[in-house]
């Protein structure tokens, strides 16, 4: 049996008041659901995406045509069980693939681009939070997030406390590090040095920062990684050359090294499916993240109105969000007496194994929700 | 379900219902499992093993994989009713100030452990000449995750010291509940609740 595929964008019927004071008007916020609603609207899952995804969790990406980003997690039978719930993954504004963001048309008929507000994660949350009320999604079953998509579920948690019984995050953090920030910054700052981003004004014209984006995708790619998952995966190996004969140092820049050659693929293959303005905003949502600083600068005290239990998730080669910045999380969810799990799972790929074949991941999964 | 270990099971009757209650050590959650089914507990567990902790999350149970010597100090004080330390002081880096954190996180604990004065262990040493395996510590030296062997005296001389009251105990031969008299020498493994 397929899973039950909708495609639907809805505009939420009020403005977006912003963190930064700014109000968006008409938003659009574009999402999959997958499985059927119960009567009682109570078996709803909320699936948040991590920086680059997007609403295409169990079904093909509509541009590259490649599987939906959380396939093996979600659909009948499997971990996130859509014969039982309904997986709703909505695109987060700021965003490219129909939810409102620098690409979309503001009031005058042009693109944003960088006239588009400056958006943080609670934003974004507002956003899906707006999705739900329209849908009359009351009480989520839970709300389940990878990386950025667990910045958000914990975000909810604890500005909408009511809205969700279950609260799961994977590979996540409750702010960002200054190693995070600096990464981000080399990311958008090697997009703003393309000379095609125009100021951000590239929409309609023939030439799009592609080369900067790639780069930052690249930079990030790496941050994603373990570096004994690259060493396994490619080692100092040499990369046969297009006509088939055998690798060999070119004495030149051409991508001799096959991680090179993998690093352009992702960087090339990224620049056709994002936007690089939707990079700058999102990851400057992301470097914003601190949600004690929200709260009064305790972390317990962004979870004190939350009945909700919680499950936290780490990796052991994830250097990006190390489990230190877990435990962060579950001391302070232990302070607030919220019941909360945690365990640090072994895995090779890095931050990249929320994604990726962890079987343990999977039973901790299915555990939690059902 | 398989019944609870003897020590496990003195615990669970003795928990009054509704309780919060932090299971250290909790393994695969049976206890907690217990707990919450008959006695409507609100049972939190702490346990160092990642697949141990993954079995009780797949349970539905809220278990943090952390280290008891060094991660306790994250809980409020007196957040439980009941701290319960099953098995695991003779592993701990400081069984002292384990005892101290315990009764910190909670109002009472419950706390059982091998005796290591147990007729057999004293034969095993006296006549082999060699660190004993018996059945109550079946784990050769080198391998034992145990550090600090305690035996029952010790266990009461220690709560003496530290003003510590004993509020119950029991004491086991096997699956067997034996009286307190010589239970230094004839308990195989003891469970005490205790209170400051």
């Amino acid at each position: 049996m397929a899973p039950t595929i909708a495609s639907h964008a809805i505009t939420l019927p009020d403005p977006l008041p912003l963190d930064s004071g700014q109000v968006l008007e008409g938003v659009q916020i574009a999402y999959e659901t997958y499985g059927e609603l119960a009567a009682d609207k109570g078996n709803a899952i909320l699936l948040c995406h991590a920086l680059t995804g997007d609403q295409y969790v169990a079904s093909p990406h509509p541009i590259t045509g490649k599987p939906g980003w959380w396939e093996r997690m979600v659909g009948p039978g499997k971990p996130i069980d859509t014969s039982r719930y309904q997986v709703i993954c909505a695109n987060v504004i700021g965003s490219c693939m129909g939810s409102t963001g620098p690409a979309s048309d503001a009031a005058d008929g042009k693109p944003y681009a960088m006239r588009f507000p400056v958006i943080t994660i609670r934003d974004m949350v507002r956003g899906l939070v707006g999705l739900l009320d329209v849908l009359g999604i009351e009480r989520l079953h839970a709300v389940v997030g990878g990386s950025m998509g667990g910045m958000q579920a914990l975000s909810l948690a604890a500005n909408w406390p009511q809205r969700a019984e279950r609260v799961l995050a994977i590979a996540s953090t409750s702010r960002h590090s200054a190693q995070n920030i600096a990464f981000h910054e080399l990311g958008r700052q090697a997009i703003m040095a393309d000379p095609n981003w125009q100021g951000g004004d590239y929409y309609g014209s023939d030439a799009a920062p592609d080369a900067g984006l790639a780069v930052a995708r690249m930079a990030a790619h790496i941050t994603y990684l373990s570096e004994d998952g690259l060493t396994d995966k490619f080692g100092r190996n040499l990369q046969d050359r297009p006509d088939g004969s055998k690798g060999a140092k070119s004495f030149g820049f051409d991508a001799d090294f096959q991680v090179e050659s993998y690093l352009r693929y992702q960087g090339s293959g990224f620049t056709q499916r994002f936007d690089a303005n939707s990079y700058l905003y999102i990851t400057r949502a992301m470097d914003y993240f601190d949600l004690a600083e929200e709260h009064g600068g305790r972390l317990a005290d962004a979870f004190t109105g939350s009945s909700a239990r919680f499950c936290l998730v780490s990796f052991d080669s994830d250097w990006l969000y190390p489990t230190a910045e877990s435990r962060h999380v579950v001391h302070a969810l232990n302070a607030a007496g919220a019941a909360v799990s945690f365990v640090e799972l072994s895995a090779p790929f890095g931050h990249d194994s929320f994604l990726l074949e962890v079987p343990a991941l999977d039973r901790v999964i299915k555990g939690f929700i059902e | 379900m398989t019944a609870l270990r003897p020590d496990l099971a003195v615990i669970a009757c003795h928990v009054a219902p509704g309780s919060r209650v932090l299971d250290v050590g909790c393994g695969e959650g049976e206890l907690m499992d217990v707990l919450r089914s008959d006695s409507g507990c609100d049972a939190r567990g702490m346990e160092i093993d990642p697949v141990l902790v993954e079995r009780c999350v797949a349970k539905g149970l809220s278990v943090v994989q952390g280290d008891a010597d060094r991660d306790l100090a994250e809980y409020p004080d007196k957040a439980f009713d009941y701290a319960i330390l099953s098995q695991t002081l003779q592993t701990a880096a400081r069984p002292d100030r384990m005892l101290d954190e315990l009764l910190r996180v909670g109002r009472r604990a419950f706390v059982s452990f091998p005796n290591f004065a147990h007729w057999r262990t004293r034969a095993a040493l006296m006549f082999g000449g060699r660190m004993p395996v018996t059945r109550s510590i079946p784990v050769s030296w080198y391998e034992t995750q145990n550090i600090h062997h305690v035996t029952v005296k010790d266990f009461r001389d220690l709560v003496r010291a530290k003003g510590v009251t004993v509020e119950q105990e029991w004491f086991f031969a096997g699956d067997r509940q034996i009286g307190s008299a010589s239970a230094n020498l004839r308990a195989e493994y003891a469970v005490f609740e205790v209170s400051r």
